[in-house]
């Protein structure tokens, strides 16, 4: 019988490693995966290259990651908040390394790994600072810059049930980035309100199918 | 000086641009002000990208929740026959041109459409672009809101973007606090001006050339 589910959020996240890419769902606060990254802040991996949107809001979550020193390297669209003080505090001392992209270029870069491709031409960013040093394409004329996929070993997402097959439905602009990243990385560990039997999620509606998650776990006992 | 329009009738004028049916996003700042002058009996869209259509106004207090936001991190609501998706939908909707309008703000805008809004280019500035640079150039009309100069009296709108780019040519229209001017390949055609300036009290206040509408 297959089953997916883990009995503790540590068991989940147990074997995240020293130097790991790791994806993060969430836009600012919805769709964060707080108890995972409680749990990896608990279990103690370190050098690690973060994938989300932002780089951490206030003091919990991925801002409690980012002020324990877990995080070598940042990807995302939107570091500078009013809340972001622990990034900005390490960026400006030089001890956190930043790639910044585009949002829309970030997601399809996710999707893009997931989906098996190599890269794509993309018109975000043409002209920019942020193409430069990037090859360039002009089609049916308009230009194009090139972007590369985003692989990760793991990525913790946050889902409001899933089921020990690992299919998974979100809740309301909680899913932003949650179906993109399941996609793309070697194991995906979804933090879920509540494990559900086989059977209840209605098909027509499952968002992410089980094929992408590797592990699902309760958020809280 | 002049009558200049107010923050209001800014939101209110970019509105009425607005027509029934349209797909609109309408970006951080002053351009969320213009929600609020969206005629009652016209059914617009408004699109968030942090993954929702069909966008409401904010919920009352203590009705907030926290899974139900915009791109600005506010609450917000759901409109009855509203929908959900994920982020690498949400931006096909604004990279592959669906959305109808975007309004934006700005810190330049040259005379042929250029835009400027992510960043100021300040050495010790943290960069920070979110949605910006996708938003300015998947719209198929681009509207910008802002004030006509800076705080200091520099003309915001200006020959050659002094700022790092957002977008290249990708402007359509500027409603500013003077004036309403559309991007044309001729240059910046003035439509509208605020009551009682002049064309060339308005040129005075803009480095970049005009034409009178």
């Amino acid at each position: 019988m297959i089953d997916k589910t883990f009995e503790t959020l540590q068991s989940a996240v147990a074997d995240i490693f020293d130097g790991a890419t790791v994806m993060i769902g969430g836009f600012g606060n919805a769709g964060m995966p707080s108890a995972l990254i409680d749990a990896l802040l608990d279990q103690g991996a370190r050098e690690l290259t973060v994938v989300n949107n932002n780089a951490g809001n206030g003091e919990t979550g991925l801002a409690a990651l980012i002020k324990a020193r877990r995080v070598r390297k940042i990807i995302c669209s939107f570091p500078r908040q009013a809340d972001s003080h622990h990034f900005d505090a390490l960026y400006r001392a030089g001890e956190i390394e930043l790639e910044l992209t585009p949002q829309g270029n970030l997601a399809e870069r996710i999707r893009a790994a997931g989906a098996g491709i190599g890269g794509f031409f993309t018109p975000t960013g043409y002209g920019t600072d942020l193409a430069k040093g990037k090859e360039t394409r002009l089609i049916n004329g308009r230009n194009y810059v090139l972007e590369s996929p985003i692989h990760a070993d793991f990525a913790l997402i946050k889902a409001l049930h899933g089921d020990r097959w690992g299919n998974l439905v979100y809740r309301k602009t909680a899913r932003n980035f949650g179906p993109i990243m399941a996609m793309a990385a070697k194991t995906t560990i979804a933090q879920v309100q509540q494990v559900v039997e086989l059977g209840q999620l209605d098909p027509e509606v499952i968002v992410t199918p089980g094929i992408f998650v590797q592990r699902v776990v309760k958020e809280a006992a | 000086m002049s009558n200049r329009y107010t923050r209001d009738q800014m939101a209110a004028r970019v509105a009425q641009d607005i027509p029934e049916g349209a797909y609109v996003n309408l970006g951080i700042g002053l351009p969320t002000k213009v929600a609020n002058y969206l005629p009652t009996d016209r059914e617009v869209f408004l699109h968030s990208e942090n993954g929702l259509l069909g966008m409401g106004p904010a919920p009352a207090a203590g009705e907030e929740d926290e899974d139900l936001i915009n791109a600005g991190k506010q609450p917000v609501t759901l409109l009855t026959g509203g929908a959900f998706f994920h982020h690498a939908d949400s931006f096909a909707m604004m990279r592959g041109g669906h959305l109808d309008v975007c309004v934006l703000g700005a810190f330049q805008v040259s005379a042929t459409g250029d835009l400027a809004n992510w960043h100021t280019g300040a050495p010790d500035a943290i960069p920070a672009v979110g949605g910006a640079m996708d938003l300015a150039l998947g719209a198929k009309q681009v509207f910008v809101m802002m004030e006509h100069q800076t705080k200091t009296g520099e003309s915001k709108i200006v020959e050659t973007c002094t700022y790092p780019l957002t977008a290249m040519a990708c402007v359509s229209r500027i409603y500013t606090d003077m004036a309403v001017l559309d991007v044309t390949p001729k240059g910046l055609l003035v439509r509208e001006m605020a009551p009682g300036l002049t064309f060339e009290e308005l040129q005075a206040a803009t480095v970049a050339p005009l034409l009178k509408g």
